[in-house]
């Protein structure tokens, strides 16, 4: 049991997040049918497929917000489908942006930004808040410290939850499509706080139905359908040469 | 009143008609806009509007019917309203105890009720059906016959050996109320917790947070506003049951009236004057309290 809450002995040459043969059902309708992927640190990551093929539920289940029935998900080395796993150290490691921002309404943008690492993370508070101040600036948000998330547009919201997620330091990223609720004008701000993240070497998961940015950011395009993985690759690659008919007839849709 | 028409601009959703979308709208508080009616609608509730001209025409009516009782039977309708001042301050004595036990009862119902919805609201199956059960009984169980069974279950006093400790009817009265209340309160306090969107519970979820500190610091202090309007609706609803306490023979109001009028030698006559003083003093208490709710649901009525 101590070896399956300690990190089994991770080091980064290997996946940071590795994903094998998970399946997954809510009541009789199965909606992961054994998906697996390795993701290294640093990478970008971006799954792209139609509506209902999994996307949402494979990135929920990486940090255990839904459990999985079958098959194995480790993050550095923390095995997620494990009954004794401490979710809480996971969720340490693992950031995660929604698409409906679900900042917390009654506190400041600065608060939200501040409330888990005083609160969860026990820092002290002068120093969260210097740090606090420093992710707010970084996601281009400078002013807005004081404002209530019902003072602040979609994208400033979402940005505001890029920068509460990054307060607690995560080493990987999840981004559940976070622009799908945004202005046309407004994703665009939201991407480049995205694309600046990764440039610096965060690892990113994202779900998404940019396939622009996809094809700029992602080192690896991974396309879902129906619960399977159906095809995956680099950006060229997948964009230029799809070979699986499915993909083919997504991406004529939506390019 | 809020939602009345405005016939310079005319509706405009948000503002002085109501929200058609789920989007952010701040509704306007403060102000005094609006119709002019009697009756007015809030949020598909039908509410009284008064102001002192209704109050005018209520002295106008009296006045038409003392007058049609003085010339039926000369003399009574004077000595009718010299008994009433007479007897007023030995009435309002008794209203005092109805305040008392209302305020009492609504400590114990609030403090219990709201330890009762957070049961209801616990992740342990044995927790939460219990305090279904127990909301669900007290919910619906007549207040009169809880009350019934309050003042005869509990002894009238108690006694511990080296002292008799006295449990006075009213104490009796207030546990009986605060039963009811505290399981509407419950509803109340689970109610408010659901109505949540599970988005806040999630984002608390991913940021490590625990259940117990997502509740405390993210669901609760979101919960409160919403809390406080029906919160103070059960408070008037407790309030206008507190007369039932005189059927156990509690010194409150009402028995207070029908002593007073015992002692005048129980004339029909009293009837309507006694009755529609202690009516009144009734409504002076509760109505600007159930306007205050109506003002407190209006403010917080923002969408987020």
């Amino acid at each position: 049991m101590s070896e399956t809450t300690t990190n089994g002995g991770w080091t980064p040459d290997q996946p940071m997040v590795s994903i094998k043969d998970v399946h997954k059902s809510f009541g009789d309708l199965e909606v992961l049918k054994g998906v697996s992927m390795d993701i290294m640190k640093g990478e970008c990551i971006c799954i792209i497929g139609p509506s209902g093929s999994g996307k949402s539920t494979l990135i929920r289940c990486v940090n255990a917000l839904n459990d999985i029935q079958k098959g194995s998900i480790t993050v550095e080395g923390i095995e997620v489908n494990d009954p004794n796993l401490n979710k809480l150290e996971l969720r340490k490691k693992v950031g995660m942006v929604f698409q409906q921002y679900n900042l917390f309404p009654h506190k400041t943008a600065l608060e939200n930004v501040m409330m888990a690492p005083i609160h969860v993370l026990k820092q002290d508070k002068a120093e969260v808040e210097t740090k606090a101040r420093v992710l707010i600036k970084k996601v281009r948000l400078e002013g807005k410290e004081a404002s209530y998330p019902g003072e602040l547009s979609g994208g400033q919201q979402q940005r505001v939850a890029i920068a509460r997620s990054l307060a607690m330091n995560p080493d990987v990223m999840l981004f559940d499509e976070v622009t799908s609720a945004l202005d046309p004008e407004t994703v665009k701000e939201v991407l480049v706080t995205i694309q600046d993240l990764a440039e610096e070497g965060m690892t990113c998961v994202l779900v998404t139905h940019e396939m622009g940015f996809a094809r700029e950011v992602a080192n690896h395009i991974y396309f879902t359908d129906r619960g399977v993985i159906v095809e995956h690759g680099p950006p060229a690659t997948f964009f230029g040469d799809a070979k699986d008919p499915r993909t083919k007839e997504f991406l004529s849709q939506i390019l | 009143m809020a939602w009345a028409k405005d016939t310079a601009r005319g509706p405009v959703p948000g503002v002085n008609a109501r929200p058609r979308t789920d989007l952010p709208v701040l509704l306007p508080f403060g102000g005094t806009a609006g119709g002019t009616g009697l009756f007015q609608r809030f949020d598909g509730r039908l509410f009284v509007d008064l102001k002192a001209r209704h109050g005018l025409w209520l002295a106008a009516l009296i006045i038409l019917w003392a007058g049609a009782a003085e010339a039926a039977a000369p003399g009574t309708f004077i000595w009718t309203i010299e008994s009433l001042f007479d007897w007023a301050p030995f009435i309002l004595e008794g209203f005092v105890l109805n305040i008392l036990i209302s305020v009492f009862a609504m400590a114990i119902g609030t403090v219990a009720g709201a330890a009762l919805g957070l049961m209801q609201v616990s992740l342990l199956l044995p927790v939460r059906t219990g305090s279904w059960i127990v909301t669900q009984f007290f919910r619906n169980s007549p207040w009169l016959v809880l009350l019934f069974c309050i003042m005869l279950l509990f002894p009238f006093e108690i006694d511990l050996g080296f002292v008799i400790i006295p449990i006075p009817d009213w104490m009796k009265a207030v546990i009986g109320f605060a039963l009811p209340v505290m399981a509407n309160l419950s509803e109340v306090v689970r109610g408010a917790v659901q109505s949540l969107p599970s988005g806040q519970w999630e984002s608390a979820e991913s940021l490590a947070f625990t259940r117990r500190q997502t509740l405390w610091m993210i669901i609760l202090p979101q919960c409160i506003k919403r809390m406080i309007p029906p919160w103070i609706n059960w408070y008037c609803i407790l309030t206008m049951a507190t007369p039932l306490a005189s059927i156990m023979g509690v010194e409150e109001s009402v028995t207070h009236t029908v002593q007073a009028m015992n002692a005048l030698g129980d004339r029909p006559e009293l009837l309507g004057p006694f009755y529609f003083f202690l009516l009144f003093i009734h409504f002076i208490y509760t109505y600007p309290i159930a306007r205050w709710s109506i003002s407190l649901e209006r403010k917080f009525a923002v969408k987020i």
